[in-house]
């Protein structure tokens, strides 16, 4: 439910950095954890282009796994459900080294050829 | 007409974790702790709230009542006398389901900073959004009630696992329920091992005093250190 939210900040990131650039493509990592449905975060995604700049582009989601790192043993492993304590020294000092991340990796824009750069 | 790649690497949530940021240094200037109090609906935020507000010995608290319609929540925390200020997310369609830190920004005006030490914004009833859109607290709280199952951790690990205290809500009625209490405290371990939780029940009293002095150590930050 929360990806209507998620598209929003979304569309407001990509709106920021092409300015008044047609958006083809939006690239995204998203990490396991924020628990994104890709699909619900799609639909909602094409809803809240509409009428920016972003309307019609196509969402790429990278999905990232989620990894913890232990403090203690430097252990570091991938996990499935969320569990917080490592499983090498039992301690539960443990950071996520991965599968946080919601990040606009990169945009593809329309430029006119004649700004293009060389 | 060509199209170019543009390489942005940004958190796509950096707008709010800003402004967030913008609200909690006007807190700190103010002197103001915040307390970011979250929950499923009904699991009993303004009963809680309720039952310690009038009574918080040497600190001032004042309410941001975050609510997608309506007032009842404000009105029932008035009557204790305690300063309540309104933030209804309906503008919108339905309604926003969690507060950011934009729409606190929004009522900042309307805060009586100089006149309270500490400030409980009880967010909209909601597990998974309200965890991701900082606000500008200081302690993140949530009440997790035993009504809901035992195994809401593993289901909502970035609210339970960003929180600072967990209040384990409506032990009077484990009597009446299949809900095991160590299972959801084993579950709770593993998503936030070590994290604060105290066992309480809005309608006998029970644990209200330890969630009293929660609050106002909250409120006073350097005594919690000493």
């Amino acid at each position: 439910m929360h990806e209507l939210s998620l598209s929003g900040a979304i569309v407001n990131t990509v709106v920021k950095h092409a300015g008044d650039r047609r958006v083809t493509v939006v690239s995204l990592r998203v990490g396991r954890l924020r628990q994104v449905v890709p699909d619900t975060l799609e639909f909602y995604f094409g809803f809240v282009a509409q009428g920016t700049v972003c309307e019609g582009a196509r969402l790429e989601q990278e999905l990232i796994d989620a990894r913890l790192r232990c403090d203690r043993c430097a252990h570091e492993w991938a996990i499935e459900i969320p569990a917080f304590w490592c499983p090498a020294c039992g301690t539960s000092d443990v950071s996520v080294a991965g599968g946080d991340e919601f990040e606009v990796e990169s945009i593809e824009v329309e430029e006119a050829a004649c700004t293009a750069p060389r | 007409m060509h199209r170019t790649k543009v390489k942005i690497v940004e958190e796509a949530l950096d707008a709010n974790n800003t402004i967030a940021r913008a609200n909690r240094e006007d807190f700190d200037r103010h002197g103001v702790r915040v307390v970011n109090f979250m929950s499923a609906p009904g699991a009993g935020k303004t009963t809680l709230l309720e039952r310690v507000a009038g009574d918080l010995p040497g600190v001032r608290v004042g309410v941001l009542e975050g609510d997608v319609q309506g007032s009842m929540d404000a009105d029932r925390l008035a009557s204790l006398h305690v300063p309540v200020t309104q933030l209804n997310t309906d503008p919108g369609f339905g309604g926003e389901c969690h507060l950011d830190a934009n729409m606190v920004r929004s009522a900042m005006h309307e805060l009586p900073l100089d006149e309270i030490d500490l400030l409980v914004i009880e967010n909209v009833g909601n597990l998974v959004c309200p965890a991701e859109f900082r606000v500008g607290e200081d302690v993140r709280v949530m009440v997790a009630s035993v009504t809901e199952g035992e195994d809401k951790p593993l289901k909502y690990p970035l609210m339970f696992r960003t929180c600072d205290l967990v209040l384990v809500n409506k032990i009077d009625l484990l009597p009446h329920l299949d809900y095991d209490l160590d299972t959801f405290l084993y579950h709770l371990d593993h998503v936030h091992p070590k994290v604060q939780r105290l066992l309480v029940s809005a309608r006998t009293g029970e644990g209200i005093d330890a969630w009293r002095e929660w609050l106002v150590a909250a409120a006073r930050p350097e005594r919690a250190l000493a």
